[in-house]
Parts: C-alpha cells; structure tokens; sequence
C-alpha cells in the first residue's frame, strides 16, 4: 500500500515551471529516492510535501486519508511525517538531551500543551526515550554538551535522532550527506540502513550522491525539468539511456 | 538532574535572605531608605517577568511599560471602588496586566523580530496617548490617578472604615519598612515562579523557540501559542509591579507607560544577563541604584571627598566628576552599558561567571574541571 500518493502536481515561480504533473506513489516500508540535476525540483517537490509550499495544482494524499495541502508544518509533523534538513536544524544552544527531549514531548504532548510545571527531569519517561534514542546514534556521552559544540557529521546524527524519537510513519531527508567528509558519508548511511531495518521507516530521500542512493534506495523517481522521467528500481535506473541522458548528459553511471 | 533542582533551593534560599536583609546590608552604601529598596523590589519584578519573555524567547518587546502603567492604574481603581487592602490592588493590577498582554500579544506576536518590537511600541505609546488625553475619564489624564477620601470603597464601607485612606494589608500600612518587606516577599514569591517556569518543560520549549523557530515547528509544535503565555504572564509580572508602585504610592500616571520606562526595562535585563535567573534583577537594583544615588551627588559632595587635595586640583577634578554625577547620572550609566555590552555580552552574571570560573580554576580544591553548561544559566 503506499503511504504518500501525489498525484498531478504543478507549481509555476513565475514563468519558470518548477514542477510539471508530478505523479508519485511511494510503498509502505520503502526506501524512495529521488534524483535529478541541479533545478529539477527535487527541492520544491519536497518543499510541497512538508507546508513549505502550496502546489497550484495537484493533491497530496497521506496515509490515503489525509491531504498534506494546506496544513502547517507542526500539523504536518504531527501526522508522523518528519523532516530532515539539508543543513542540520538542531537545537544549538540547547544540551544534546534537551535536543531529543523536545521532539519526544511533541510526539507524547501534541502540538500545545503547556506544562509549565513540574521540572524537566520530573519527565522521566521523556528523558527515557531521549537517552535510548542518544545511544542508539552513539551521542549519549555527550548528551549534557552544548549542541552547538558538535562536529557537522555528529549535528546530522543528532538531528536523525530528534526525527527518530518521533518514530515517524514517513522520513523526509532532504540531502542528508551534503557537505559531509567520505567517512562520515558512509557513517550516515550506515545509520540510515541499520535504523530502515530496525524500524521499518519509509523514506523519502532527496540526493545529489549516486553512490547514497544506490547504496540506499528501494526505488528511484528521476526528475529532469520538474518533471519524473523514470521510476525503478536502482539497478534499471543505473541503465536506462534516459536518465544519462538528462542526468549525466551521456556519460556512463 | 537533582543537584540543579537543591542548586535552585540555594539560589533560592541566598536570593531571599540578601533580599530580606537589604535593609542591613546596603546601610553602607547609602540605599537602605525605604523608598529606593522598595524600587529595587518592585522594578526587580518588572525585569525578572520580562526576561521570561526576552531572555527565553529572545522575543525583544519594547512596550512593556503599557503592562506597568496598567497595573498602576487598575490597582488605585481598586482602592478607590473596593479597598484599601493591597491583596485586591495586587489582583487587579495582575488580571489587568495579563488581559492587556492577551489583545496587544495576541496581534503583535503575528509578526517576529524588529517587526515585533515595533509592534509592541507602537501599541505602548497608543496607550500612553490614550491615558493621556482619550481616556481621562479613567485616567485622570495628565494630572493623574489619585485616591481621594470621598472614594465609594464599597468592601471597606461594608466593615466600616472607609475613610481610611492610605493602602494597608489588613491594617498594617504599607509605607517605610513594612512596605518594602510586603514587595520583597512578593519578589521572593515571583522569583521562584520564575525559576519553575524556566526549569519546566514550558521553558525548555521557549528556549527552543529562541535557538530554533523553525526546527520547533517541523518538530510539531504549535509555537505561537507558548509565545502567547510567555507574553501574557511577562505582561502580568509588569502588572504586578505597576500595582505595587501604586501600593508604595497610591498615584497612577500615564507617563509610568512612556517608551522611556520599556526602554529602561530593557536595559535592566540587558545589563545584568539576557536569560539568566537573577541577572535582571541585578540590572534593576543597578539602574535604580544610580538614578537615585548618583543623581544625587551635587558638587559639595564632591568637594568634600576630594577635599585632601590642593584648592586649583580639586576644583579641576570636581569640574570632571561633575559631569558624571547629579543630572549626569545617566552619562555615568550609559559608558556602563556601553562597557558591559562590548567586554561581558551576557551582563553582569556573565562577569561573575568568569570571576567564579578564575577562582575555581586557582582555588586550592581545583581538579582541572572546566563548568558544565547549565540550561539557562
């Protein structure tokens, strides 16, 4: 069954069409890539999905039940679709618990709720979930540090974990390599497989890396123009002339 | 997590006991007059409820004297209407506040930043201007809000004594001492709400919403709401402190909801440390402390302190200090804004911080441990 359903969407800047009749389905369970050059609107499409953006045409259908359209973000979020940030969206003068104590209580509390009683370490379910979820990234020595003082690999990890807390119905990363050392690349992914196979998350990822997404992705859309020219699984991606054609400009993946 | 909770009670515990012995200790300095100590409680109210605002959120409003004046207003209406007992005044002056901080919060938390705090100006100098001239009715315009011996007092009339005519707590007057132990006690009282509220989950989320709106946002949370309560209860803090200068001084007068008196509650919490738990406080006690202090040193003064040097030198070096004290007083208070703000950012708590951090790093008992950070500290 898919879990995300876009169906017809189209959004214009001006004369510039970002996104022509994007169709969409991504399964429950899966791993979803989607690839394209540099202003194929990978971007926007996510930007549609999360409130950032309101399609001028077109429906998005969570769960099969609910319209992502029109909602705001904490709605959006609060449904169990979670976002990840190109650039790491953390906390940063926040400790590293503090950081996963937040999303946690958003997740127990709703979107306002508010508590203005009782202290912090009183939550002790909360602190619970935040430490398990630390160590499970392997940050839980530094959880009383300043989040600011982390290295750009170590702010990724922490922000996967303020998503995973939440234990999402459906993960959005927008590049959640960019900018990041090889070694820490493959750190991430390393994460990012362990963590699809211990909770059956769906994903949706958005990547310039080749070598992340075959690494892993169930199925890829690939956009050229704002618009999906092929969708597969990894291995027909890599050989379709199609997609070296709008992607690589011929050159061989 | 439990030493910061008995750090709280210490801090606690050595806040109320130099504020209770104020009176003692500050003979020294010259401040120890009731009337400026009671200054020192009541604008140290104001400050620590606008830092809940400003220091958690980072959300800069410039229009909290509007919450002040209000509190004035509404606390001598009740003298005037109910009673001279200053449990209703209190009240009264907190509802009015917080209801204020609901309609001016409501509109002007639609936008963030300088927007914000223009916003909030705006609406504090329509309310300066409406008490001034639209409202007199209410407010007795630029003459001012007084209580008046032929006042209806109808609570105080149902037990007899309304004609009494000066704010009390149950017959005991709130003038000297026993009006500045009444503010302290209050002080001591808002001072513990305030460090609750920032040691609860509400205040982690304030803090969230200063480091990260947008994160807040994508992680599910509803800001504007919490903006909401952290403004209305910051509006009722001013509240609060305008009804205790009315309690102090049963006299309401719009000029208390100038943008000079925002701006002063700006400084205050900016001089003695955005966010912290008694830094603003500190900055309150400071301002008022040279308001009322250096403003007045006049030139005998001085010529007495420097009376041990030679007539032309001590003319000369009275001629220079003279500038900086009496009506220069705030000369003297900007160049200690200006030194703050470019050496010690985070005020004058961060200025003991560093004073602790050398002490502990040279003290005997060092074990090369550097200070953890401390949430909102």
């Amino acid at each position: 069954m898919s879990i995300l359903s876009v169906k017809g969407v189209n959004k214009r800047f001006g004369g510039l069409k970002a996104l022509d009749d994007v169709n969409l389905e991504v399964a429950e369970g899966t791993v979803h890539a989607i690839i394209g050059p540099n202003g194929a609107g990978k971007s926007t499409l996510l930007n549609c999905l999360v409130g950032r953006l309101e399609p001028d045409t077109g429906s998005v259908m969570f769960d099969g039940k609910h319209s992502l359209l029109g909602r705001k973000p904490h709605e959006i979020n609060q449904l169990g679709v979670v976002r990840v940030f190109q650039t790491p969206e953390i906390f940063t003068e926040l400790s590293l618990l503090e950081n996963v104590m937040m999303p946690a209580l958003a997740k127990r509390d709703g979107a306002f709720n508010l508590k203005a009683w009782g202290r912090l370490s009183d939550q002790k379910d909360v602190v619970d979930q935040a430490e398990a979820m630390l160590m499970d990234v392997e940050l839980e020595e530094n959880r009383h540090i300043i989040a600011s003082s982390l290295s750009r690999g170590d702010k990724r990890r922490l922000e996967l974990a303020m998503c995973l807390v939440q234990d999402p119905k459906l993960l959005l990363l927008d590049e959640p390599t960019a900018g990041m050392s090889r070694a820490d690349t493959n750190n991430t992914i390393d994460l990012l497989k362990r963590i699809g196979v211990e909770r059956n998350i769906t994903k949706i990822v958005i990547e310039h890396d080749m070598h992340v997404v075959f690494s892993l992705a169930d199925r890829i859309t690939v956009l050229a123009q704002g618009h999906p020219i092929v969708e597969g699984k990894p291995d027909e991606i890599k050989g379709d002339p199609k997609v070296q054609e709008a992607y690589l400009g011929g050159a061989h993946l | 997590m439990e030493t910061t909770k008995q750090k709280d009670f210490v801090l606690l515990a050595i806040f109320s006991l130099v504020v209770l012995t104020a009176p003692f200790t500050l003979l020294p300095f010259g401040a120890a007059y009731p009337d400026l100590l009671q200054r020192f409680a009541i604008y140290g109210i104001f400050a620590i409820g606008f830092n809940i605002l400003f220091g958690l959120t980072g959300y800069l409003s410039f229009g909290h004297a509007a919450f002040l004046g209000v509190g004035s207003y509404a606390a001598v209406w009740s003298f005037k209407l109910f009673s001279m007992n200053v449990i209703l005044a209190l009240i009264g002056g907190v509802l009015m506040g917080g209801v204020m901080a609901l309609l001016i919060g409501y509109v002007s938390l639609r936008r963030s930043g300088i927007y914000f705090s223009i916003l909030t100006l705006a609406f504090a100098q329509m309310s300066y201007n409406l008490a001034y001239s639209v409202l007199t009715p209410i407010t007795n315009g630029e003459t001012g809000l007084r209580v008046l011996r032929a006042d209806p007092r109808y609570i105080d009339s149902i037990f007899g004594d309304a004609s009494m005519a000066l704010p009390n707590l149950f017959g005991i007057g709130m003038t000297g001492l026993s009006g500045f132990y009444f503010c302290a006690v209050v002080l001591i009282g808002v001072f513990y709400f305030s460090i609750c509220i920032m040691r609860s989950p509400f205040g982690m989320k304030l803090r969230g919403i200063k480091t990260n709106q947008v994160r807040m946002n994508y992680t599910g949370f509803n800001t504007r709401p919490y903006m909401l309560t952290a403004f209305v209860i910051s509006g009722m803090y001013a509240g609060l402190a305008g009804s205790l200068l009315a309690v102090t001084d049963p006299l309401a007068g719009a000029e208390r909801m100038q943008w000079t008196a925002s701006g002063e509650v700006v400084l205050m919490t900016i001089l003695g440390g955005v966010g912290t738990l008694i830094g603003p406080f500190v900055g309150a006690v400071i301002i008022k402390y040279f308001e009322n202090i250096f403003s007045a040193i006049n030139e005998q003064t001085l010529h007495s302190v420097f009376s041990f040097l030679p007539e032309g030198l001590q003319n000369a070096v009275v001629s220079i200090t003279g500038l900086f004290v009496g009506d220069g007083w705030q000369l003297t208070l900007g160049l200690i804004f200006v030194l703050v703000v470019v050496y010690l950012p985070g005020g004058v708590m961060e200025g003991v911080a560093r004073i602790g951090r050398i002490f502990r790093s040279n003290g005997p008992s060092s074990d090369g441990q550097t200070a953890k950070p401390q949430p909102a500290e």
